[in-house]
């Protein structure tokens, strides 16, 4: 362990740089987005400058913390607010800082003609504090407090607009999902504390060599929850597609660099808990394979296309959810994937907001076509990011995915294959929706009306999509190169190279049906909507029709929360009406009535308050005279 | 003669000063009546200490007569200034607390 006095900044800044936006209020208007900008590329600068640092230590020395102060002391139980940067969170920090910057830049041409830009930059910025926060804590709780720092700024982020009804109920819908995995988040913790009386990293890890199995059962699956709230898996993914809501800017930053990779840091980061408990990786594995089956279903049916590229990364992060659900040789690859995703994810999100920007914020996809001729460097960036989410080599996606469809093979038994299996017809239908969306929107014939007149976005838009698309291209074989990430991550997750399993088939086997299955998927697209496509959706066949009401994930949770939810409100109001209410209505009432009775002895004569008096003295000795009686 | 006699005088007395500021309905008649009622608490005062052979009792009727007197003054200046402003006497017609 290092002990180092700057990583504070890379928290602090960005926190700074928002509060001050939000307080100067409008004297920023002219500059905050540029300052705010600034600031995210100097955190970016101190993340590299600490991964530089890092690289030139080794072994032990690469983690690095600081100590802040100490945040609760309360008997036996201390908490201290620090900082710990490993090899982990450098990775990320890198991410979210380096991709968030990009995102920075976009925005300034993105939001030019919103009001509101200043208010938007500072609540970029606090996404960014949050979610660097969130990965460097060095502790549960303090991960929990960037933890709800990121649902805040993303609640605040998707209901930008929220003069929109629609929006604000979105923002809102995000925000609840959420607390059902901060509820699952804050019981593990509470689990941890009380089975071994520490919440930071390093002393649940010494904790949980000693600890029972159903007690890291637990904590695995209420860690579980949580990731799920955070990362849209399958039970609470409800929430991703309507985030869409946001600007497209936003979209980019949840999906590619900061919120939806949380659950699966989260899943990482406590890899002790889950090698050392295989109900709780079981777990982890089935709610990865539904959701990246679930995602890409979805993701065939949509027309709009932030909704489709939404479907997209609930898809890929249930990959990345099934590979750390595959024990220690799974983390590094779900890491790998999460890094390649970042890149190629906000390259094709900032691609469908610059389509968005020459269309008039048109979202359908049936109402695009032919763009690749009047966006040619959208297409191309677009394109890239599209090659390396399918997984063609030697693109990006085709080393991360390829790496987690052999992982899930060789997870061993029928498991492995049920789990390859769906990994892999999660490729093939990657590959169909993808293509899908990107001969809809850039190939074909042109199928916009005369009012739209679609343009080449701004430099300062294509300059980040086309950074992102060179990460998308050579990020992958950078961080396979003799397993780079893999060796990089080993002291973080006790991954060691000869824990491979069973090897059910070759690595070139594997890689060979991956693309065999890309290939088909990217067929039956182009056939399907290379010729003619409809302006207006047809109806379909039922299972597309229940694809786009998203599975029924809406209806199932309408139907088992918010009906029932709304009768017990229903139930508990009437009962506050009828019951307590009437109690402190009928109390009111009756002293009322008395007074009304009692008034009409106070009648303003003397000689009748006279009498009164003597008939009271009258009585008072009467009751003396019986009581001594 | 029986000193008891002068309890029952006294209880007398102040039963008819009670009646009197009930049933009376001008305000002198009421205010003669109240002193009638505390002169009869005087009585009684002055032949309990006679009883119990010790002055308490005559010391708390000086106070009686003390706060009477004044009562008086401040009690006829009211009656007084009542009747000049309303031309009345009668307490029945001062009755403008009841609304």
């Amino acid at each position: 362990m290092t002990t180092r006095s700057d990583l504070v900044f890379l928290i602090a800044l960005p926190l700074f740089s928002s509060a001050l936006l939000l307080l100067l209020g409008k004297i920023a208007n002219k500059w905050g987005h540029l300052f705010a900008t600034v600031i995210s590329a100097s955190t970016f600068g101190i993340g590299l400058y600490e991964f530089f640092a890092m690289r030139s230590r080794s072994g032990d020395a690469r983690a690095a913390t600081q100590h802040l102060f100490e945040w609760i002391s309360v008997g036996t139980f201390k908490v201290d607010a620090s900082l710990l940067l490993d090899q982990l969170s450098i990775c990320f920090v890198l991410l979210i800082t380096g991709v968030g910057t990009l995102i920075h830049i976009y925005s300034i041409a993105y939001m030019s003609h919103d009001l509101d830009r200043r208010r938007f930059f500072a609540y970029l910025n606090l996404f960014v504090a949050a979610m660097l926060l969130l990965v460097l804590g060095d502790s549960y709780l303090n991960l929990y407090v960037g933890w709800e720092g990121v649902g805040l700024a993303s609640y605040l982020l998707i209901g930008f607009w929220n003069q929109k009804p629609a929006y604000a109920v979105a923002a809102k819908k995000a925000f609840v999902a959420n607390r059902v995995g901060d509820v699952g988040l804050s019981l593990a913790i509470m689990i941890a504390f009380t089975q071994f009386g520490s919440v930071t990293f390093a002393g649940v890890k010494s904790g949980a060599a000693s600890a029972s199995p159903a007690a890291l059962t637990a904590i695995g699956a209420m860690l579980l929850l949580a990731a799920a709230g955070k990362s849209a898996q399958f039970p609470l993914q409800s929430w991703l597609g309507d985030a869409m809501a946001g600007p497209t800017p936003v979209s980019a930053l949840i999906h590619a660099a900061t919120m939806v990779t949380a659950g699966v840091y989260l899943i990482t980061r406590s890899n002790f808990i889950f090698d050392a408990s295989a109900t709780a990786r079981l777990l982890v594995v089935i709610v990865g394979a539904i959701t990246l089956l679930f995602g890409a279903i979805v993701g065939t049916a949509k027309d709009d296309i932030k909704k489709a590229l939404a479907a997209s990364t609930m898809s890929q992060i249930g990959y990345m959810i099934l590979a750390t659900g595959l024990g220690p040789v799974g983390y590094a690859f779900a890491i790998m994937h999460l890094l390649t995703h970042g890149f190629f994810k906000a390259s094709m999100f900032l691609g469908a907001g610059s389509v968005m920007h020459g269309m008039n914020d048109e979202v359908n996809m049936r109402r695009y076509g032919a763009l690749g001729r009047v966006m040619p460097i959208t297409a191309i960036t677009f394109g890239l990011g599209y090659l390396a989410i399918i997984g063609v080599p030697p693109f990006a996606g085709f080393y991360s995915k390829d790496k987690i469809i052999e992982t899930a093979f060789n997870a061993g038994g029928s498991k492995g294959i049920l789990l390859g299996g769906a990994a892999l017809l999660g490729a093939a239908i990657t590959a169909f929706y993808m293509t899908r969306v990107f001969v809809l929107t850039f190939m074909g014939s042109k199928r916009w009306d005369d009012q739209a007149h679609p343009h080449e976005s701004p430099s300062l838009m294509w300059i980040p999509m086309v950074l992102l698309s060179v990460g998308s291209v050579a990020s992958g074989f950078l961080l396979s190169k003799g397993s780079a990430l893999v060796h990089w991550l080993a002291p973080v997750v006790n991954a060691s190279d000869s824990e491979g399993g069973v090897e059910l088939m070759k690595p070139i086997v594997v890689s060979a049906l991956a693309l065999g299955v890309v290939v088909l998927g990217v067929m039956t697209a182009i056939i399907k909507y290379g010729r003619s496509v409809p302006v207006e959706a047809p109806e379909g066949s039922l299972l597309t029709r229940f694809a786009r009401r998203d599975l029924g994930q809406d209806d199932l949770n309408h139907r088992l929360l918010v009906l029932p939810g709304q009768a017990i409100t229903r139930t508990l109001v009437s009962t506050d009406y009828g019951f307590i209410d009437g109690i402190v209505r009928a109390v009111g009432w009756t002293l009322g009535y008395i007074s009304t009775s009692l008034k009409k002895i106070q009648n303003g004569y003397v000689r009748s308050y006279a009498l009164l008096m003597t008939l009271g003295a009258i009585a008072l000795l009467a009751t003396i005279w019986l009581v001594t009686l | 003669m029986d000193i008891s006699n002068y309890i029952y005088l006294s209880a007398i007395l102040f039963t008819i000063g009670a009646i009197g500021v009930i049933v009376r309905r001008n305000a002198i008649v009421v205010f003669m009546c109240v002193e009638l009622m505390l002169n009869a608490a005087n009585l009684a005062f002055v032949t309990f200490a006679r009883i119990n052979g010790n002055i308490d009792g005559q010391i708390a009727s000086f106070f009686t007569m003390v706060v009477a007197a004044c009562e008086v003054v401040v009690g006829l200046a009211i009656i007084v200034t009542m009747y000049r402003s309303r031309r009345s006497a009668s307490v029945d017609d001062a009755s403008l607390l009841k609304r």
